[in-house]
């Protein structure tokens, strides 16, 4: 799912891999609900709609080649989210505030 | 666990204790992880003999398709049919994100080097058969497939979550069927008593080997794929099924099932696990059968992949190609 090579596919004659985005109902976001092989994008919202939507799942289809998807990586630890670990600021629950203030 | 070969230096020291303390909290492990190599064989392993049993799992029930005895019927089964196919596809592609191709799966599956569950090797011969077998079946199926939810390879419990939203309605459609054919004539009482006495020992198979000859239950538990031992996931399925059965109006063909108020849990009698062993290694009613039906569905697909592919060649720009400067990627 994105997170694998999916050029190698092509290599062995298979069809390219797409992941599926699926928006539930409108106002949400598009959500990855998963994969599958097709030979090109139309066939891609085909099979996703088959796949993936059977019951009212979804309003709205992104069908993405994998290879398309840039991903960070595993390896790479904490450098990439370490950013965020040492600003506790950036949360409310960092302010003090009197219990008597109201709607704050 | 034992230190593998592969992590003999400190830096792969660090990634098994990076792994072992995700597993140990709970958390999921995702397909760009580092694993150990056997993690990865195992879970392909099964991952793959639960897509391959959805997919042979058409055939049984896809065989009556032609013959529903009512439109309504028709209709439900060609729904829950699709849905076995689906629940193939979500699965193939959790695999998949584990190093294999689908060419490979598929390949395996047929030449055999990959196994399916051993129920998909009895053949369905009545259209009691079709509401057993979403009974009984697609139940033990749920017993098994419920804990694996929380199975600890991401992809592989998020398509449990959809497979098992999707499996409830394969099962109640069955009992329902059932429940019609034991309101009408005794000759349909007859099938459905019939149809369940064939289906009862091989359901009781479909958890596996008792834990003591469960050679992978242990490692696996402790890696948290499997959540529960296939005797644990046996009795429950007893003790559930029971009472459905009485509703129903059938017996179970088991002389030794009885309540044990001691244990708090039926005790039941064991399968014949020579059968079960016979047909794993290949001697079932159906399993030539299965797989030959499944080789010639490639075989005779195989013009139409190619055809789509020289399509797609022909009327798309070959990947990688950048819009023209100025122009709008299509939305």
């Amino acid at each position: 799912m994105s997170e694998r090579n999916s050029a190698d596919d092509e290599v062995q004659g298979e069809w390219p891999l797409y992941e599926i985005f699926v928006r539930g109902k409108r106002g949400l976001n598009h959500v990855h609900v998963g994969s599958l092989h097709a030979a090109d994008d139309e066939m891609a919202l085909r099979h996703a709609r088959d796949v993936y939507t059977r019951r009212n799942e979804g309003v709205s289809i992104w069908a993405v080649r994998a290879n398309a998807i840039a991903a960070s990586s595993p390896d790479e630890k904490d450098p990439l989210f370490a950013p965020a670990a040492d600003k506790v600021y950036r949360h409310p629950t960092f302010y003090k505030i009197p219990d008597n203030v109201p709607n704050l | 666990m034992t230190a593998t070969p592969e992590a003999s230096t400190d830096a792969q020291q660090e990634l098994l204790d990076h792994f072992e303390a995700t597993i140990r909290r709970y958390d999921r492990i995702e397909p760009r992880d580092w694993m150990p190599e056997k993690y990865r064989s195992t879970l392909v392993r099964q991952i793959a003999q639960h897509a391959h049993s959805e997919i042979i799992g058409m055939q049984p029930e896809g065989n009556w398709i032609t013959r529903a005895p009512s439109l309504r019927r028709k209709a439900i089964l060609l729904a829950k049919v699709q849905d076995e196919a689906g629940h193939g596809l979500y699965l193939y592609s959790a695999c998949e994100t584990l190093g294999v191709s689908r060419r490979q799966l598929t390949d395996r599956l047929i030449n055999g080097t990959q196994k399916y569950s051993s129920i998909f090797n009895y053949p369905a011969l009545s259209y009691a058969d079709v509401g057993t077998i979403g009974w009984l079946v697609d139940g033990a199926a749920i017993c098994n497939q419920v804990p694996l939810c929380r199975t600890s390879y991401g992809p592989y419990g998020r398509a449990m979550i959809r497979i098992c939203k999707e499996e409830s309605f394969h099962q109640r459609q069955g009992y329902e069927l059932l429940m019609t054919m034991m309101g009408g004539t005794d000759e349909q009482r007859a099938m459905v008593q019939e149809s369940v006495d064939r289906f009862w020992w091989p359901s009781l198979m479909m958890f596996g080997p008792p834990d003591a000859e469960s050679p992978n239950t242990q490692q696996s538990m402790a890696w948290g794929i499997k959540r529960d031992t296939n005797d644990e996931l046996r009795q429950k399925f007893v003790d559930m099924t029971v009472p459905q059965a009485k509703a129903l109006g059938v017996s179970l063909p088991d002389p030794e099932l009885r309540w044990n108020d001691e244990r708090g849990q039926h005790d039941f009698g064991q399968p014949d696990w020579a059968e079960f062993a016979a047909v794993v290694k290949g001697s079932g009613p159906c399993n030539a059968q299965r797989i030959a039906h499944r080789r010639r569905a490639d075989d005779e697909g195989a013009w139409v992949r190619a055809a789509a592919t020289a399509f797609a060649r022909r009327s798309q720009p070959a990947a990688g190609d950048q819009p023209a400067a100025g122009e709008e990627p299509a939305r």
